[in-house]
Formats: structure tokens, sequence, C-alpha cells
């Protein structure tokens, strides 16, 4: 497993350090304390009926932004369903991501030059799909990559080794992120497969395959960058395991992982917070501070209320809308129900 | 003008669009130096070279996959899977992804994607090579579904389809690729989706057909036409949407019809026929709407698909009795 940071936050791998101005770490330390706070704001906020579809991240924080901190503006994210944060550093506005969760067509429109496409919630769909942007961006000769997410249940999926595949056969610039929190909802992950890596699954496509600590932020930033260097350099896709873990829930659609999971389980994990340790490495640089930590989560909690003050305030869907976005131009059925609904939604 | 089959009518088309558009792409299984199965891309990559008409690894999810990948990065795909029969490997790049594409993302993103698949029975072909999936396609919102029955349609109607910007699923009925010649404009045309055709004109009884089943429904009327039954044949072309304004026209001057496939009763989309034309058109209706289709079992074994797969003469009865009723 390729580690930087160990859980002391002392620097276990000077080599593989990567190149980060203290501006930059502090940014990431930044980002990962602002996710940690929407986290908890969102499942209150679903709580009280004021979100709608929610996969919590919390303890997945060094996973999700140290690969996104290693793209550029150019790069293209397939994120699944529990990948919403990495969208929002990506630049899609927090009140489109609670608009996604409520289930509101407008939370799915990516602002002009954001990358990416809303979150897949076919678990495996988004594998090939990146594998087609990575060769589009190669065809183009673009300095560019595709990057997509899957669970380590999603390994299991068609989609995810043809995905792999055909990404190895056209040497597509794409990146492949596993993020095995180790329970795709209640099924552990040896459940699974027998592979003793999902890391290993690289192999069946003949592409690059990394285990990374996927609570240090430091090695997943590392890993991401250099994949992200061997695809546009033309060396080929990467199939990068981030070992990982998610404190809450599967969704918030009433999954109870005391079924599942042991305090003791859950309490090693805890030990291991990629906020915690980044924390630790930081202050022994002299490059955080209680305070800057504080600004953060007020920072958070005030943004996340005026999204959600938006959110409430974003016009409500009609049947009319949902049919002009089916088809460029509407098709003799729609236009012949369009007009019934136009007629309906003028009373 | 030319003489063409069907079969090189496509690949006219598809030459067409690739001299047009540079973001056309061309690939599927062997369809690049190979030129296809059936020699549909026949010459494309020797013309083109590999960067826009290539090969793929064996698997149609991974096929559909990429053609979505590729739309997102701006190029208009063309893949062909195989044979239709092969589709349910696909069905989620096709009806859960693309057909939603443009929906789900509030019209911020489009599939200009078109999907080539051969389909048909009556040329001997093994398991699920032949089955009409028609149905299933014609069911999902965000699609269009396009089955030429002619060379000319063919071409015009691949070029309309690669040119649209919404995703289509292209037919191809493997029976008709070599059946006949006929007369195609060698330069670019396109032929409106969602438009059928009148075939032949008739006062006593409306035929509505698609793919083969077209020309069984041409047959027939010749029949007929000898025992004094004039009926006019609509060649549905699209079959999602279907250009009802032209079955509703000829059924308010015929007062009858029967609605003919190849695919079996429970699939196809005969019943989507009937049902318009009883909601739309029963007060001028004289007898009941019938349907001429396959047996509801899986589709024949080889041998027994003469026995099994619509004719005329199914046609010629049913006609009668709607004439008789």
């Amino acid at each position: 497993m390729f580690q930087i940071l160990n859980e002391k936050g002392e620097i276990v791998n000077e080599d593989a350090m990567p190149d980060l101005s203290d501006e930059d770490l502090k940014e990431i330390m930044k980002r990962m304390v602002y996710t940690r706070i929407l986290d908890q704001r969102s499942i209150a906020l679903n709580r009280q009926g004021r979100l709608g579809f929610y996969a919590p991240t919390a303890g997945q924080e060094a996973s999700q932004l140290g690969s996104q901190f290693a793209l550029e503006k150019a790069d293209f994210i397939l994120p699944g369903y529990r990948d919403v944060p990495q969208l929002i550093w990506h630049g899609l506005p927090l009140t489109k991501a609670f608009l996604f969760s409520r289930g509101h067509f407008q939370g799915n429109q990516m602002p002009e030059g954001v990358n990416a496409v809303s979150p897949q919630i076919i678990i495996g769909a988004q594998i090939t799909q990146a594998a087609g942007v990575g060769l589009g961006f190669k065809k183009r000769k673009e300095d560019a990559i595709a990057i997509t997410y899957t669970g380590d249940g999603g390994a299991s999926q068609g989609d995810f080794y043809e995905g792999l595949n055909f990404a190895g056969a056209f040497g597509a610039q794409t990146v492949f992120v596993v993020q095995n929190n180790r329970f795709a909802i209640s099924v552990p992950v040896e459940k699974q497969s027998a592979a003793q890596t999902i890391a290993q699954k690289a192999v069946a496509a003949g592409i690059e395959g990394i285990q990374v600590d996927g609570m240090d932020v430091l090695a997943v930033y590392a890993a991401t960058k250099e994949a992200r260097k061997r695809a546009v350099d033309g060396e080929g896709p990467t199939l990068i395991e981030t070992l990982t873990y998610r404190y809450g829930p599967h969704t918030m659609a009433g999954d109870d992982p005391t079924r599942y999971r042991t305090e003791d389980m859950d309490s090693d994990w805890e030990k291991k917070d990629p906020i915690v340790r980044f924390r630790t490495f930081l202050e022994s640089k002299d490059l955080w501070s209680e305070e800057e930590e504080n600004e953060v989560i007020e920072q958070a909690k005030a943004d996340v209320k005026a999204a959600i003050k938006e959110a409430d305030n974003t016009p409500k869907q009609k049947v009319t809308d949902l049919m002009e976005n089916m088809y460029e131009e509407l098709p003799s059925n729609l236009q012949e129900q369009y007009e019934e609904y136009k007629e309906k939604e003028s009373k | 003008m030319a003489q063409m089959t069907m079969i090189q009518a496509i690949t006219d088309a598809m030459r067409t669009e690739l001299k047009n558009d540079e973001n056309v792409l061309v690939f599927g299984e062997d369809v690049g130096q190979n030129g296809g199965v059936f020699r549909a891309t026949e010459g494309l990559q020797d013309e083109f070279g590999e960067e826009r008409v290539f090969d793929t690894p064996l698997a149609e999810s991974g096929i559909g996959g990429i053609s979505i990948g590729l739309a997102l990065t701006g190029f208009r795909p063309v893949p062909e899977i195989q044979f239709f029969g092969f589709v349910y490997e696909t069905m989620d790049a096709i009806s859960g992804q693309m057909a939603r594409y443009r929906y789900r993302s509030g019209n911020t993103q489009s599939m200009p994607i078109t999907v080539r698949s051969p389909f048909g029975g009556g040329v001997h072909t093994p398991e699920l090579h032949a089955d009409s999936l028609e149905g299933l396609m014609a069911q999902q919102p965000g699609l269009k579904v396009v089955i030429p029955s002619n060379p000319y349609d063919a071409k015009g109607l691949l070029i309309q389809s690669i040119r649209d910007n919404d995703p289509v699923i292209f037919l191809e009925h493997m029976k008709l690729y070599r059946s006949f010649r006929e007369e195609v404009p060698e330069e670019e045309y396109t032929i409106e989706l969602g438009k059928a055709e009148v075939k032949k004109e008739g006062t006593d009884v409306t035929l509505i057909a698609y793919g083969a089943m077209v020309h069984s429904c041409l047959k027939a009327a010749e029949e007929l036409e000898n025992d004094g039954v004039s009926a006019e044949v609509i060649d549905l072309r699209t079959v999602a949407p279907v250009d009802y304004e032209t079955i509703l026209k000829s059924v308010e001057k015929t007062n009858r019809a029967v609605v003919v496939q190849e695919a079996q009763k429970q699939a196809g989309i005969a019943s989507n026929v009937v049902s318009e034309i009883q909601e739309k058109a029963i007060l001028h209706l004289e007898a009941p709407v019938l349907r001429v289709s396959a047996p509801d079992t899986v589709y024949a074994f080889t041998q027994a698909e003469e026995v099994w797969l619509p004719n005329h003469n199914d046609i010629v009865e049913k006609v009668n009795k709607v004439m008789n009723f």
C-alpha cells in the first residue's frame, strides 16, 4: 500500500512527497474540513426533510479531495453517486448539489466550463463512459484526462472490467479510482471477490494498478498526479484503489450500519481519520491553527445556509420543462402531450 | 444515380457523413479492416483512416459506453452492434444512459449517436441474430427508432439519423441487405425522421408495416387487387415516433386497417398503432383493427422460420377478415 503520511501525521515516504506549496497544503486542509462540515450539515438537512437522496462522505475526504486536487480544470469527472464533493471542488455550485439531492433538473446542469457529468446511479456505467471520454481526449490530442470513481462493490460489475479493458486497448487518457471503503451497503469486500486487492484487477486489463492509503491525502494526491501524467503522456490508463472508510451509513435512505459493522471496526478507522492526521502534519509545520479551522467551519455553515435558501427559491419543475429537455426538437407524440400539459399548467 | 443494394446505400451514407463531418466516428466489432460482417463499412477505414473507422474489443456494453464518452467530448459516434440480439448486453448504455443524457443534464449535454444494427429473419441465422427487438427500444423515452425497407430510404434516413443530435437506433433488416437494387442518388440527401411513406395508394383497407413486412404487404396488396380489394400500403420508416398523421389520414379514407409486423404479437410496435387509431379514429372504422405478427414464442429455430415468420398469405387472410367483418 502506497503511503506518505502515517496515522500520527509523520512523513514515512519522503521520496514520494509531492511538490505542493504551503498554500496548496493549507487549501487541501481547508477543503477537507469544509467537506466534513458539508457532510454533517447534509445529514442534518436530510433528517429535516430539506434534502433528498444523500450518500454520506465523512471518512473519504482524502480519497475524494486528494484525487480531485490533482486535476486540471480541463479534466473531466465522471462521478458515482457518493462523489458530489469532487464535483463541488471542480466548480459545481453548492446550490446545484442540493438540487441534485432533492431531484431537480437544474441540479444536473453543469455550468459552462465545469467538465463533468452529474453523479451516476448505475454502478459501473461511469466506467465505460470514462474510457470513452479518455479516448476522445486522446483523439483530440488534449492535455486532459477523464477521471471516474466507483466503490469496492462496483469493481464486481461487468462494466468495470469492460471500461478498464477498453481504456487499456485504446490507450485512453483515463484514471479509474476505486474507493474501497470495505462495504457495499452491508456486503463486506471479502464477499465481492477472492482477489487480495482491487488494484490487482488492473492486471486483467493490462494497465497500471496501484493501491493507496485512502486516508492519506498526500498519497492519494501523488498517485493521481502521477496517473494523470502517465495518461496525458500517452502511457495509458491507471487504476487507483484507495483504502478508505465511510463513517456514516451507505445512504440516508434507512441504512443502519450497526447491523453489519462493529464498534471496534468503526473506532479503528476513526483513528485513521484523514483530517486528524493531516492537521497534525500541518500543525507540525506551523501551517494550521484552531482559529483557521474555525473560520473554515463557519464559512462552510454559512455557505450551506445560503445555498439551501437559494435551492428553496428555485422555481418548481413543470412537466413541460421535462418535455423540453428530452430532445432537441419535440417529436410528434411529445408535441401533442406538450399542448395538453401547457393547458393544464395555465390553469 | 446508381443502382445500389440497401447495404451499398448504407455504406454510401456513412461515407457521405464521414466526409461531411470530421466528428463522425464509425466503430464496432470487425467494422475496420474487415469492412463489417456484412460489408456495410467496406473500404471506409482505407479511405478515412483508423482514427475515424476502427475495431473495438468484443463487448457491446463497452461499445455503448465509449459512444457516450466520445459524444461527451464532441464526437458524433456511429457504433455498430453486430446483431441486434446482442443489444441486451448494452441495454443500460442505450436505454439507461444515452437516451436520458439530454434530460438528466437539463438539456446541457446531448448524445448525437446513431447505433446501427442488423436484425430480421428469413436468412437462416443462428440463435439471437434475427430477433425483432425494436419494441424494447420504442418504449424508451429519449430514443428514435428507424427501420428502412429499401436502399433509397436507407441512405436518406441514415444520413439524417447521423445528423440528428439525439440518439437514433437504426435497424437494418438482413433479408433486405441484398435482396434487390434500386436507383439511389449519388449526391447527399436526407429523409425526415418520424415520417411515414404511402408506398401504394388504395381505397378499401390500410396496411401499416415496416422493415421486410413492407414488401410482404405490397405482395399481398397485389393479390388483393386481383380479388377487387384496393389496399393502401404505408411504410412507417420510423417506428418511434410513429407518423400517426399519415396513418389517420389513410384510415379516415379506407375505414379499415391491418398492422403488420415481423415481431411477436406481444412485442414490436403494432399495439401502439392500434391504440392510437382507436383513440383518434374509432368513428371512422367499419371493422376492428387487426394485427399480423409472429406467434408469442421465442424466435424460431432456423428450420422453422418458414412456418413461423408472418408472410403475405397471413396478410391476405387478415385483410379478408377485416373486409368481411
